[in-house]
């Protein structure tokens, strides 16, 4: 539920996404934030609170890591959260962030959101065997491969559709300077012809493994005001919503959950929209494998179901289109895992701002930014836009 | 790095970026009453699923509580060996602790009689063969080996029967 301050978005910053960032994980996530408060023109004074999230620390295997990273934040003799949810962990960390603006507890709030996968095996951590079980896992790949059998199977869509989903959101990345892969060469007969990793998924329609952060200033009005007086103008959250549902259960609905259905409505709800595909002029949603993108566009209401890949099909969701989707070029482009949720949250407040630079889509107003994580279990959204609520 | 004067005998060496150290964990697992026993029935070669007294559905292996309504499961339902492949993946990455030759196919299985799918292991048959509705059947290890462990189960098989219609098992597809 929104609290009762209304809440905006001031500052954006994010490091530049690469298969190894040579700072240490402080140094990486403290640049994001600094980025983030030159962008709101503010300084670490000006900060009351800080709000970190990230995946798993089995990943780096480093325990706890908020607790040594208090002082890189500026976070000394403040209040510091973790937040941990997964793969959405980025977004749920973004909402709590703003929950405390909202509330009326902090006026300006700091929230960073990172992942140094080259110093972690995230294969291997999403891979360990249960105890008495067959090691069955092959990382997130194979999780979520039979799901997107499924979806094939159920709307009998064509083999392309995932080749242009990931064809799109590399073309998109090339615009975007902070993405991680930046592959000029890359056609639709690259992708079609790239490795079969995880059948029905291919090399070219996975994200990469990523070093990054993100953060977020986040304030209450007076300080979206402030910045929008001074020629700055933030971007105003319109609604938030989390859910989770059990991993699993008889008839769970994996290709299409009920949590995210929900969450998309509750979202909508409090951000007055109802008609997603035409009161929403962007999205940015996490497609770790690009055959998401078709079924979130019918999670989250875009598509009827069965119909998602046939709106990616018709180029809809292109920059051009008339729902763009993952303008940055998505988690395909660069996944910091702990980051990916806060990237596409930053995004749609960038778009709403103004401030997305070559992958700026004209006039938007209203942009939904989507994180999901855990065996599609845990879901984060927000609805930024450039009018007060 | 560069602002840094480094003493005479280092330079010209190549900097440390970083270090790879290696950590263990060791646990004890717990796996409460209804998984106990059911790995004790996996020692006497028998699966056996529980029902949720409400929506009636079939857990295996069973939690001992139904995730849809909240109750706890005490029916127990002895489960054939056979079932229908929910849908699958053909793994074609290999990782560092698996065993297993690539390409191989893990399958989402809904053993008869169960509600829910567990995955497994196909082999004795052409990765590109296997196909959803596939009915299969499980293969154990010798007799002497097996323990209370679904690793009791090698793997399964085509069992040679017509494929299951989708309907059979789209709930969980």
């Amino acid at each position: 539920m929104m609290g009762s301050e209304r809440v905006a978005i001031v500052g954006t910053g994010q490091t530049k996404h690469q298969a190894t960032n040579d700072g240490s994980i402080a140094g990486v996530v403290r640049q994001a934030a600094e980025r983030a408060l030159e962008d709101a023109q503010m300084s670490w004074a000006d900060i009351d609170a800080v709000v970190i999230g990230k995946a798993p620390d089995f990943f780096e295997g480093v325990m706890m890591p908020e607790l040594y990273l208090a002082d890189a934040l500026g976070a000394v003799g403040k209040p510091m959260f973790r937040v941990h949810t997964a793969g959405s962990v980025g977004g749920s960390t973004a909402i709590v962030a703003q929950d405390l603006v909202a509330a009326g507890i902090h006026e300006r709030v700091l929230t960073v959101a990172f992942e140094k996968q080259s110093e972690s095996e995230a294969m291997w951590a999403l891979s360990v065997s249960m105890p008495f079980q067959p090691p069955m896992h092959a990382g997130a790949g194979g999780y979520f491969a039979p799901h997107i059998r499924s979806y094939i199977r159920r709307t009998g869509a064509p083999d392309h559709i995932g080749i242009l989903v990931a064809l799109k959101d590399r073309l998109n990345a090339l615009k975007n300077p902070y993405a991680h892969l930046h592959e000029h060469e890359i056609t639709f007969d690259s992708v079609k012809e790239s490795m079969m990793l995880w059948d029905p998924i291919r090399y070219s329609e996975t994200c990469p493994s990523s070093d990054g952060a993100c953060a977020l200033v986040i304030t209450n009005e007076k300080g979206g005001d402030a910045a929008a007086s001074d020629g700055r103008p933030p971007a105003w959250v319109k609604g938030t919503a989390l859910r989770s549902e059990p991993t699993m259960f008889a008839g769970r609905d994996q290709v299409n959950p009920r949590g995210g259905q929900e969450c998309a409505w509750d979202v909508y709800k409090q951000a007055g929209i109802a008609h997603p595909r035409d009161e929403i002029d962007c999205v940015e949603m996490y497609v770790p494998f690009s055959w998401f993108e078709p079924m979130w566009l019918e999670n989250l209401h875009f598509a009827g179901v069965g119909e998602g890949w046939k709106m990616v099909e018709s180029g809809a969701t292109q920059l051009d289109g008339d729902l763009p989707v993952n303008m940055s070029g998505g988690v395909l482009s660069s996944n910091p895992i702990g980051a990916s949720g806060m990237l596409r949250f930053a995004e749609a407040a960038m778009q709403v701002r103004g401030q997305a630079g070559e992958h700026q889509v004209d006039g938007v107003r209203t942009a939904l930014g989507h994180a999901y994580g855990g065996g599609s279990q845990f879901f984060a959204m927000w609805i930024v836009g450039a009018e007060k609520p | 790095m560069s602002d840094i004067q480094l003493p005479e005998r280092l330079e010209g060496v190549e900097p440390v970026r970083s270090i790879r150290t290696f950590a263990s964990l060791t646990y004890q697992y717990t796996p409460g009453r209804a998984a106990s026993r059911f790995l004790k029935e996996v020692e006497r070669k028998r699966l056996v699923g529980q029902r949720c007294p409400v929506c009636k559905k079939v857990y295996v292996p069973p939690r001992g509580s139904c995730p849809t309504d909240g109750v706890a499961t005490e029916e127990e339902v002895e489960l054939g060996h056979t079932g229908t492949i929910v849908s699958f993946c053909v793994v074609n990455v290999p990782f560092m602790a698996n065993l297993m030759e690539i390409p191989y196919v893990g399958a989402l299985i809904q053993l008869d009689g169960s509600d829910i799918p567990i995955m497994h292991l196909i082999q004795e048959v052409p990765y590109d063969e296997v196909h959803m509705g596939m009915r299969v059947e499980a293969v154990w290890v010798p007799d002497g080996e097996i323990s209370h462990t679904l690793e009791s189960i090698k793997y399964f098989r085509p069992n040679g029967e017509p494929d299951a219609p989708y309907d059979s098992y789209k709930e969980n597809a």
